[in-house]
């Protein structure tokens, strides 16, 4: 199937959460990626409602699949291999992509890849920046993950150093701004908000903070700041959204940061991947930026668009695993919503 | 006309290829696992080795249809996200056929009945059939006691569960689930005939469980003073 002009046609389905994302790519070439996100229906419930979720990835896969193919000006009989989630993620999202890119390979008689989620978002940024070099330290951070990743091969070696032990950093930033009054999801109000605040104002507490590990804790940042904001309100002090906002902001970015370049030191790896739909935030990037020159790491970040969920991610990993050379998945495998990251391919 | 039909809404992943000749329907290969808990892992290798039963190519297939439920969500989406994306690849039609009408038309009844399946929490998705083939008003989602059963004898899984309060014998139940053989031949006819099906988009009945939020709770407790107050 791969011919010597060009790397094999790999069509990417992504549901493990809110987005359904479909994305073709041949080798670090992105030709199409369509996201539909049920985002705004979960909005007024302040976080992703599993039911609500799974119904939209069912309403979304086949239009998302078309729109993908048309926008890469691909016939879905030119794809060579199809690669999907298999966890981990919410389990009845998952099997709404999985039963469909089961589908697709059993008509299309293509082999099927199922694959990690978390590792399709450090694959992605091959897509931006090209091949990544090995090893790399990848720090993932979003709405329902924070990992940090040691990957000496995207398809065949990847090993995880440490992962909160209890909210995400995404969650705690929607969790903070729903005590501020700020929209969901959290991130991007709060890191506007910060923008006008300022970060030493309030010292909030650094979880977790040079216990040795590489593991993170958020839940108590957010206990910490619902109860200055409540202690300032019974004591009828004014709150500054801006200060709260850029003190917090602050705290998480410290912590991951200076975990990230720690475990760099501690591998001798010279390069950090940042994904993950918290990567966007400015004042991780800039902190990351900073922390990482004066250690003589150099930081990669994908654009905005391929730090959030979708299909790109898990197409670039199944490049990754097809030019491996790594056997297809089975038909009949499960969703695995705690699947672990150096469990890269399911088979 | 060769028609792929499955369904996925019950503890049943059942799938059956029909074709359509001038002395009716015939199914051409046809096979069912009981397993409420691994519809994801069993619809697609079911699939394969039903095409290959027939002894045809899955690039021969005209038409498919899918039970659009209700029934269990995660296992229902599984035959509708498969049967979606089939299409698609394939480039055929696909229609829906309610489960209750395919466990109804499995049954082969020719006098009034009542169809129930398992809604889980208590309760069943249930409709009232003057025949096999003939679904009388909308289906519903009810605890079994709230069924009016109108003396009618219930069939399916839903009377097998509730057997003591539909006030029958379990065993007089049959068939508990729907095939896809009885699914295919509802559907080959219905096409046939010109006779309407559903689109195939799922039968829920039921909004999904979630709370819109209150205010953030407080993480202070509150003093003496404020306790006192609230007295």
């Amino acid at each position: 199937m791969t011919t010597a002009s060009q790397p094999p046609l790999i069509m990417g389905i992504e549901s493990s959460c809110d987005e359904t994302g479909v994305a073709f790519v041949r080798g670090c070439e992105l030709l199409a990626d369509e996201v539909a996100s049920s985002v705004d229906e979960h909005a007024r419930f302040g976080g992703v409602v599993p039911e609500v979720a799974s119904r939209a990835h069912l309403e979304a896969m086949t239009p998302t699949v078309r729109r993908a193919a048309e926008r890469a000006g691909v016939r879905l009989s030119d794809v060579d291999a199809i690669a999907v989630t298999v966890g981990p993620g919410l389990a009845g999202a998952l099997l709404v992509g999985l039963s469909a890119a089961k589908a697709y390979a059993l008509a299309l008689d293509k082999p099927l890849y199922g694959v990690n989620h978390l590792v399709g978002h450090v694959a992605v940024d091959q897509l931006e920046h090209g091949p990544l070099p090995k090893p790399v330290v990848a720090l993932l951070v979003s709405g329902g993950h924070t990992s940090l990743l040691l990957v000496r091969d995207l398809a065949t070696d990847v090993q995880l150093l440490g992962e909160t032990v209890d909210d995400a950093a995404g969650e705690a930033y929607d969790k903070v701004a729903r005590l501020l009054n700020l929209p969901y999801p959290g991130g991007p109000p709060i890191d506007r908000a910060a923008r006008d605040g300022d970060g030493t104002a309030i010292h909030f507490p650094r979880g977790k903070w040079g216990d040795g590990t590489y593991d993170f804790s958020f839940s108590g940042l957010k206990t910490a700041v619902a109860r200055w904001v409540e202690d300032a309100e019974r004591q009828g002090r004014p709150v500054s959204v801006p200060d709260v906002a850029a003190a917090f902001q602050e705290a998480v970015a410290d912590v991951l940061t200076r975990k990230a370049v720690d475990a760099c030191r501690e591998h001798g790896v010279r390069h950090l991947v940042i994904s993950g739909g918290v990567a966007a935030n400015s004042r991780l990037r800039a902190l990351a930026e900073e922390r990482c020159a004066a250690a003589g790491i150099e930081v990669r970040v994908p654009r905005p668009r391929l730090c959030t969920d979708n299909g790109a991610m898990i197409a670039a990993l199944g490049a990754e695993v097809v030019a491996a050379g790594l056997p297809p998945s089975p038909l009949d495998m499960a969703v695995d919503t705690s699947l672990p990251v150096s469990s890269v391919l399911v088979n | 006309m060769l028609l792929l039909a499955f369904d996925t809404a019950t503890p049943a992943v059942t799938t059956a290829l029909c074709e359509s000749g001038p002395d009716g329907v015939r199914v051409r290969a046809a096979r069912t696992t009981v397993d409420a808990r691994r519809h994801g892992e069993l619809l697609t290798p079911q699939i394969r080795t039903v095409v290959a039963d027939a002894g045809v190519d899955l690039e021969d297939v005209t038409h498919i249809a899918v039970g659009i439920g209700p029934g269990p969500y995660t296992g229902l989406r599984v035959g509708l996200a498969t049967a979606h994306a089939l299409a698609e690849a394939l480039g055929v039609p696909c229609v829906g056929v309610a489960t209750l009408d395919a466990l109804a038309w499995a049954s082969g009844r020719t006098t009034p009945f009542i169809a129930a399946t398992d809604a889980r929490r208590k309760e069943v998705f249930w409709a009232r059939y003057t025949d096999a083939a003939t679904r009388v008003g909308d289906i519903a989602v009810n605890r079994p006691a709230d069924v009016d059963t109108a003396g009618l004898p219930v069939i399916g899984h839903g009377a097998h569960l509730y057997a003591d309060v539909f006030g029958q014998d379990p065993e007089a139940a049959e068939p508990l689930y729907p095939t896809a053989a009885a699914l295919g031949e509802f559907a080959v006819r219905a096409l046939r005939d010109g006779t309407p099906l559903p689109e195939p988009r799922p039968l829920y009945l039921r909004r999904p469980d979630a709370q819109i939020p209150g205010a953030p709770k407080k993480v202070r407790q509150p003093t003496a003073a404020e306790l006192g107050r609230s007295r």
